[in-house]
């Protein structure tokens, strides 16, 4: 490539992919672990299969305006088809790969697709399938050759012939892909991520080339971001936390990123990779560290004393050391050594060892599980944001991260306080628009500019914002005690056993709640106690785990009881759900958080008997399997009582 | 996508009269089927019908009394297993031979011992044309493991996998050293429905993707009707039936023998 810069027009992300070339050429942009060895690219070598993927496009027929789907796992050839389409004035919309058959039917024809690029032989399939009812879709590009063989389909083509083609589109018309650069602006609409939509039809939401642009370089400055870092790349492309971190922050920092071998592997290649950045929804942590704290109980007795006596250290000043107050001296030279035999050891296991900043964000933390990581020196914070804020709202500051805030406004964000507490939020990031709807762009973006969060919360005396809950969540039982789902739930999904909660309560008398057991911890406790289960509906209906889960629930009630507004508030009934919630029975949506009210009515008979006084309940309910067939699961539930704690006094008894 | 395209190729494997017994008790009596190039031939029967003898006979771990195997036009009556291995026959057991403490990539590792040429010497110090070899069979194990969808535990010792996953491990191995002729002796015993889907689609895949034909004994009627081309039936060491899916399940001798009928 020519060593000045070339004109390639506006800052696009796709433009800057082809200035890091020049800037950064022989520096490591992507890497992906193939046959055991992880496999590197350069800028120059991205920019140039960029380049070789637009071109195969161009000659596919993809024009300016075009929508580009994108499906599968993260793969260096999927996020260049990001930065393909981008550069040829498309708009790349990713999808989630275990979306159901309906949900992708919705989004192809709402974004009008023609053209698809997945990663195997299993999404070809699903498009195949869902084709007749897609009229626009015409080709369909596949990663990944496996089982590809026999398939004779006219639409299906391999994206190893379609870089061919870009070959030989680029022989006759060298200038090609720099031309359609040039016509790219700014404010163009860069990428469509289509929300899960908690009540209703996915929206897509439209964001730019500027705000993903500026988002980055935000946090870039904020946190410090260097072009020497390392990511790991392993959550959903679709999401907008991949997409910002995985992509257009890689792109505008230029740092490198790394594809895992397969979703299995993540914690083997996180290990072997060392990310100095890591990103990851609460859930990922919850599971770390349920994983840490099953192996702590099968190891020998002189590692578990070594172990929990350095994490009472850890738990006393660690948090202290992270946040860079003073200390004594017996305490650092305790957590020196706690350092050197259990926290160092341990971040080597978890493969955040380098790590400089995690972040965690889209549901709240446990508390405990937010100090753990910190008490142990990975410097883990919150941020909070939605796809439509581009997540870029807050974030927690080095040295002023709490528990109960997620963090101080962001460079260039304004925040004001609506209705009800609804928190409004002008942002760099802010989207553009949703795509074809113009009614839910009104509903959504105040007259001034504001986008309607929908989260209830306030700014504290030191400028910190704190989340409640849903606006619209928020509630009051009959004595008028508020009730905020949300928190009891999160605070219930604490404990390792507790994979899931959903609380009710709002215009009752009491709180009572469902409950999903955590299979492989709740199994791990089950085989140590020597009590045999054959399957996940056996093992929850167990009266040993019921009375393993009113430990749990009577302990968060006992911290309820401590805060004088939500001491009404304490669990009075509960009960063990017979299946996994599941994103594809609609009840948690595609990033796993529970659709309360849908639950509610779904299971409408349970609800009832937690409130009508009975002792069991019999179920059945329809399953769906990700192939789209349906089954039946029945079983008589159990309902259990929990004590409530009455004041303080209880307490200390 | 369909099946209809597969080319079967000439007869690569034909039994002819094969007699075996053990002292008095005759496990085989006069048994003579062929197979053909890319075919999935399945032998069922009942326990104790001579299915695994047969097998044993094929690879030769046993030698028949009487009859003869012809492998890709050569006759013979005496020959070894690993001749049958230098051959390209390889095969799993019905239960699993693995190296229990050995991880996942040496027992696939061990598949490719035929394959290695280097000295022992030059093996020890991993130099010259050693090193080189290392290096294309560490390839071709790679692929394997990612053909099988097992790299999350390429380094996990194989006695701390769950059955299901040692049977594909054992797979592996056979694969590793890329048999023109596989034989699969009740590759699915054991399994629950998930691991017989896995495991069926992993062998359809290797028929089709490598070319391979498979012979394997299974018990899982439905298994063995949606995977074979043809099907052999074994009694008392006899052959009762030969033929396709379609034509078995309507012979009457093989309904009374093992089937049975469904009311």
């Amino acid at each position: 490539m020519d060593s000045s810069i070339p004109n390639l027009g506006e800052d696009t992300l796709s433009s800057l992919i082809f200035k890091n070339a020049t800037v950064r050429g022989a520096k490591t942009a992507i890497r992906e672990k193939d046959l055991g060895i992880w496999q590197s690219w350069s800028w120059a070598d991205v920019a140039e299969e960029v380049g070789l993927l637009a071109g195969g496009l161009a000659a596919k027929g993809f024009i300016r305006g075009n929508n580009l789907a994108i499906i599968g796992d993260n793969r260096p050839r999927l996020y260049w088809s990001f930065a393909a389409s981008q550069s040829l004035g498309g708009i790349p919309v990713p999808l989630y790969q275990d979306a159901i058959a309906d949900e992708m039917i919705y989004v192809f024809n709402d974004a009008e697709i023609e053209f698809a690029i997945v990663e195997d032989q299993e999404q070809v399939d699903k498009l195949l399938e869902i084709m007749p009812q897609c009229e626009k879709l015409r080709c369909i590009i596949y990663d990944d050759p496996r089982g590809m063989r026999h398939y004779n389909h006219p639409a299906v083509v391999a994206y190893e012939d379609v870089r061919e083609l870009g070959v030989k589109f680029l022989s006759k018309q060298p200038n090609f892909v720099e031309s359609e650069l040039n016509k790219c602006r700014a404010d163009d609409v860069s990428v469509i991520l289509y929300t899960s939509g908690t009540t209703s039809k996915p929206k897509g939401v439209c964001l730019t080339h500027k705000a993903c642009i500026e988002v980055a370089q935000g946090d870039m400055g904020f946190d410090k971001y260097t072009d020497d870092g390392e990511i790991l790349s392993y959550l959903p492309m679709a999401w907008v936390g991949d997409h910002l971190f995985s992509y257009a922050q890689s792109i505008v920092t230029g740092f490198t990123v790394n594809c895992p071998e397969s979703s299995e592997t993540v914690m083997i290649d996180m290990r072997e990779i060392g990310p100095t950045y890591y990103f990851a929804p609460p859930r990922v942590f919850e599971n770390l560290l349920t994983q840490v704290t099953i192996r702590m109980e099968d190891a020998s007795n002189f590692k578990k004393w070594l172990y929990e006596t350095f994490m009472g250290v850890a738990r006393r000043t660690g948090l202290d050391i992270m946040d860079g107050k003073s200390v004594s001296l017996k305490n650092k030279f305790l957590y020196a050594l706690g350092n050197m035999f259990v926290y160092a050891p341990l971040r080597n296991n978890l493969g955040m060892s380098r790590v400089k900043v995690a972040y965690t964000g889209g549901a709240a933390i446990g508390p405990d599980l937010y100090s753990f990581y910190r008490s142990i020196g990975i410097n883990l914070k919150q941020l909070y944001g939605q796809t439509e804020t581009l997540a870029y709202v807050c974030k927690q500051p080095n040295g002023d991260a709490r528990i109960d805030s997620v963090g101080t406004p962001m460079p260039g964000v304004d925040i004001k306080m609506g209705d009800k507490g609804e928190v409004l939020v002008k942002s760099p990031g802010l989207l553009k628009e949703y795509y074809k709807n113009p009614e839910a762009t009104r509903e959504s973006i105040t007259p001034d500019g504001f986008f309607r969060t929908g989260d209830a919360g306030f700014i504290d005396q030191d400028g910190h914002l704190k989340i409640i809950d849903r606006a619209k969540d928020v509630g009051v039982l009959n004595d008028g005690t508020m009730f905020a789902p949300q928190f009891l739930e999160n605070k219930l999904k604490f404990f390792p056993f507790i994979k899931e909660a959903v609380c009710f309560g709002d215009g009752r008398d009491a709180v009572c709640a469902f409950i999903n057991i955590e299979m492989d911890a709740v199994g791990n406790w089950a085989e140590r106690q020597g009590l045999g289960y054959s399957g996940y509906v056996d093992l929850a209906g167990k009266q040993e785990v019921y009375t393993l889960l009113q430990d749990c629930i009577e302990q968060v009630n006992r911290d309820l009881a401590k805060e004088e507004s939500l001491s009404g508030s304490q669990i009075k009934r509960f009960l063990i759900l017979h299946k996994e919630l599941d994103a594809d029975d609609d009840e948690l949506t595609r990033t796993r958080k529970v659709r309360r009210n849908f639950v509610a009515e779904k299971y409408d008979g349970l609800v009832k008997a937690l409130y009508d006084g009975s002792n069991t309940c019999f179920i059945e309910t329809q399953v769906k399997f990700e192939d789209g067939r349906t089954g039946t699961i029945s079983a008589d539930l159990q309902i259990s009582d929990a004590k409530m704690i009455q004041s303080t006094e209880d307490l200390a008894a | 996508m369909n099946d209809t395209d597969r080319k079967l190729g000439p007869t690569i494997l034909k039994a002819d009269n094969i007699s075996l017994a053990f002292g008095g008790v005759k496990a085989l009596t006069d048994i003579s089927f062929e197979v053909k190039e890319h075919e999935i031939l399945a032998i069922i029967g009942p326990n104790g019908a001579g299915k695994s003898s047969m097998l044993n006979v094929i690879n030769g771990v046993y030698h028949p009394n009487a009859g003869s195997v012809t492998y890709r036009g050569n006759v013979r009556q005496q020959m070894k297993p690993h001749e049958a291995a230098t051959q390209g026959i390889a095969r799993t057991f019905q239960n699993i031979a693995l190296f229990k403490g050995m991880s996942v990539l040496d027992n696939i590792m061990t598949g490719r011992t035929l394959k290695m040429h280097a000295g022992f010497l030059a093996q020890c110090l991993y130099v010259g044309r050693a090193r080189n070899e290392e290096i294309q069979h560490r390839k071709k194990v790679e692929e394997i493991i990612d053909f099988l969808q097992i790299q999350s535990i390429r380094k996990t010792p194989v006695g701390r996998l769950p059955y299901g996953l040692q049977k594909r491990v054992e797979l592996g191995r056979a694969l590793a050293s890329e048999p023109v002729l596989l034989l699969l002796d009740e590759p699915m015993a054991g399994m629950n429905i998930e691991e017989k889907e896995d495991m069926s689609r992993f062998i359809l895949d290797v028929n089709d993707e490598f070319g391979t034909t498979i012979v394997l004994i299974e018990h899982d009627m439905g298994v063995v009707m949606d995977l074979s081309d043809r099907i052999v039936v074994l009694d008392y060491g006899k052959k009762i039936g030969d033929g396709t899916p379609t034509e078995i399940r309507n012979n009457k001798e093989v309904i009374d023998a093992y089937l049975g009928v469904s009311d």
